[in-house]
């Protein structure tokens, strides 16, 4: 019988090669007359042990760590067919403790499954949860979703059936599902991770939604610097509705809905809901006035709901398992869990979804082992370039939406970027300015133009010119974007330069040729 | 990377398997780009003609998206990203260094605002391919690998 072999098809995996991996195992296996069946599964999330090769010995899988395609022949050599030890033998995938002191919720098929198997995703609970909604009706949908506290995990963190349940109150013909994958966040990847390890997972997420909100049209909006992720979606769309999980009268339920999958163009700013509206439409990403809240007028005028991919996957487990089990994770009004995304400069990057209330120490030490360098950690960002750039005495803070606003910081889509302490901070302040003037949208004035005069005041505060007036002028014009911007983009801004100027002021007098 | 001369019938069609509906405009331009590497004056054109737009609609969404370049690119395209998480491990250090290697050459440079690769910093994208944990050294196999294949 053939052996079967897991190999990553996932960015990450990719980007270090297996792919590679996955033509060497396979031209050794034919060499050493050894049968095999190669599949391509999606990424668990311990992207430091990427790429991470799997056998399935006695049904049970193990796991071989950053395997390069040279290691192959050594591994056949010590019979990892059969679970032999090697120098990147791991042991058990299932006893791996970064994967099994998660909270999987959201992410528990990603790893598991062959994505793109219909078979495979059903033998694994899928649709399950949009057969148990369709029987559930969607009043009770909403109020499930509702009971389990869940709130959007783009950032903005507002009450999922809250949401919903003004679109499903709204008036109007035609309803859509507008799913925001473009995940533009530095240090973020949990939606891309989602998307090639269970595409068919956020299909029957989007699914329940229009269900829900009575939507028949769903649309996913995906960045463009994903290419492979989008490949995988698209064949997942196709597959679903091919096997009639998306179409006309759905598996006989009496409801219709389809998927278009649209690609961004590299605009930050098209992250941002109505952006992504109007880019969706094929027009210019300009953020658009609010209200109208895109729940009332949303998508071509008509009420959408706009979720984002990882909020609308969680959806099928809180029908499964129910809304309460899901606020049982999490604190206070973070409930839940969220997929923290562990970047830059730690030694053990990838996913971690666990319940919120975790503290930022035990994600970067405990999870993530601290820097990669070796070096003590100065800064963690966390939410991305909109977010604050908190000193290490922080670190115990815990996760969750309010304790962050509280320290002026914000939680945002779950990614943690550690700098060590060879980081020039005054060249990070400079940097989110100078992000905000590329990726303006240039629709308000603070945003459009305090940006670029925020990288000159930097840049005179980091050459000693009058440092303590510009410091001055900078606060000012940080309480201007904040104030008068017209969305987080110029209104989020000054956030991580005012940390910046709170806990690194010194950073500005030794800036000149940091980092070249 | 090969891409075709901009040629009318092949972008009409291109247009027609979109179902010539203006909404699509975004998703027609890259297509355009997939198959003619830019954007040029006459396929702004054309577009607007088929999409009954005007030109400077068009015009307005091409040029606001970093996506659709309007000049030729150069034979390969190297992006590094620039973002955070990427300069936490260096990527200003391999930004210098590419541009150094890479003068004289017949590359298009670009940074690139997060390729989703943030656990395998640095990470760059070589004519559509995601690459991390891209040291200098990475970087020159890489840039290498392509010379060979053409």
């Amino acid at each position: 019988m053939a052996t079967r072999v897991y190999v990553p098809r996932e960015t990450a995996a990719v980007s270090v090669g297996a792919d590679d991996v996955a033509i060497a195992i396979a031209r050794c296996a034919k060499e050493n007359s050894e049968s095999i069946e190669l599949v391509r599964n999606g990424s668990w999330g311990a992207t430091w042990l990427e790429p991470l090769v799997e056998v399935l010995v006695d049904g049970k899988r193990i796991a071989y760590g950053n395997v390069a395609a040279g290691d192959v022949p050594a591994l056949f050599d010590a019979g990892f067919l059969r679970g032999g030890e090697n120098k990147n033998r791991l042991g058990a995938s299932n006893e791996i403790p970064y994967l099994i002191n998660q909270d999987r919720w959201t992410f528990w098929r990603c790893g598991l499954i062959e994505p793109l198997n219909i078979d495979d995703f059903r033998a694994h609970q899928g649709f399950k949860a949009f057969e148990k909604a369709v029987g559930m009706g969607a009043e009770a949908v909403i109020e499930a979703v509702k009971t389990s506290g869940l709130r959007g995990r783009g950032g903005a963190g507002f009450p999922t059936g809250i949401k919903w349940q003004t679109v499903a109150d709204a008036e109007g013909e035609q309803k859509y599902i507008a799913c925001n994958a473009d995940e533009g966040d530095s240090g973020t990847f949990s939606d891309r991770i989602l998307m090639e390890g269970d595409p068919l997972g956020l299909i029957e997420g989007m699914m329940i939604s229009g269900f829900a909100v009575g939507a028949t049209r769903g649309y996913i909006y995906l960045r463009s610097e994903y290419p492979l992720t989008h490949s995988i979606l698209s064949r997942a769309i196709d597959t679903a509705r091919d096997a009639g999980w998306l179409g006309e009268n759905i598996q006989d339920s009496g409801f219709d809905f389809d998927i278009e999958l649209h690609l961004g163009a590299g605009s930050y700013v098209c992250g941002e809901e109505t952006a992504m509206l109007e880019s969706l439409e094929g027009k210019q990403g300009i953020v658009r006035y609010k209200p109208p809240l895109p729940a009332h007028e949303g998508l071509f005028g008509a009420p959408t709901v706009v979720n984002n991919v990882v909020t609308l996957a969680s959806v099928a487990n809180i029908m499964n398992l129910g809304g309460e089990k899901y606020a049982s994770f999490g604190v206070d009004r973070s409930k839940g869990t969220l997929a923290f995304q562990l970047a830059g400069n730690i030694k053990r990057g990838g996913l971690v979804e666990k319940g919120f209330g975790i503290t930022l120490r035990e994600l970067i030490e405990d999870w993530g082992g601290g820097t990669a360098s070796g070096r003590p950690v100065k800064a963690v960002q966390v939410g991305g370039p909109l977010g604050a750039y908190i000193p290490a005495e922080q670190l115990d803070t815990p996760l969750d939406y309010e304790a962050f606003i509280e320290i002026g910081a914000m939680v945002g889509h779950g990614g943690i970027v550690v700098f060590d302490d060879t980081a020039n901070m005054a060249q990070q302040a400079r940097f989110a300015m100078e992000f905000c003037a590329i990726e303006s949208c240039g629709k308000c004035t603070p945003c459009r133009i305090g940006s670029t005069r925020g990288v000159e005041v930097i840049d005179r505060m980091i050459a000693g010119t009058e440092r303590a007036a510009n410091y001055d002028l900078l606060v000012e014009l940080c309480d201007t974007m904040e104030g008068a911007s017209l969305c987080a983009m110029g209104g989020m801004t000054p956030f991580p330069v005012r940390s910046v100027l709170k806990y690194f002021a010194e950073d500005f007098a030794s800036a000149v040729g940091a980092d070249e | 990377m090969t891409h075709e001369p901009y040629d009318k019938k092949t972008a009409s069609d291109i247009v027609a398997s979109f179902g010539a509906r203006p909404e699509m405009l975004v998703q027609i331009l890259h297509a355009f780009v997939d198959r003619f590497a830019w954007i040029s004056e006459d396929a702004i054109r054309q577009l607007a003609a088929e999409l009954n737009l005007s030109r400077a609609e068009v015009h307005g969404v091409v040029s606001y998206y970093h996506d659709f370049r309007t000049e030729a690119p150069g034979k390969h395209i190297v992006k590094i990203c620039a973002a955070e998480a990427c300069q936490a491990m260096g990527s200003r250090k391999l930004s210098a260094h590419a541009t150094a290697e890479l003068d004289g050459e017949d590359v298009t440079l670009e940074p690139v605002y997060c390729l989703g690769n943030c656990a395998c910093s640095p990470a760059i994208m070589v004519d559509g391919k995601t690459y991390g944990r891209v040291s200098n050294e990475r970087f020159d196999e890489i840039m290498a690998s392509l010379g060979e294949s053409g």
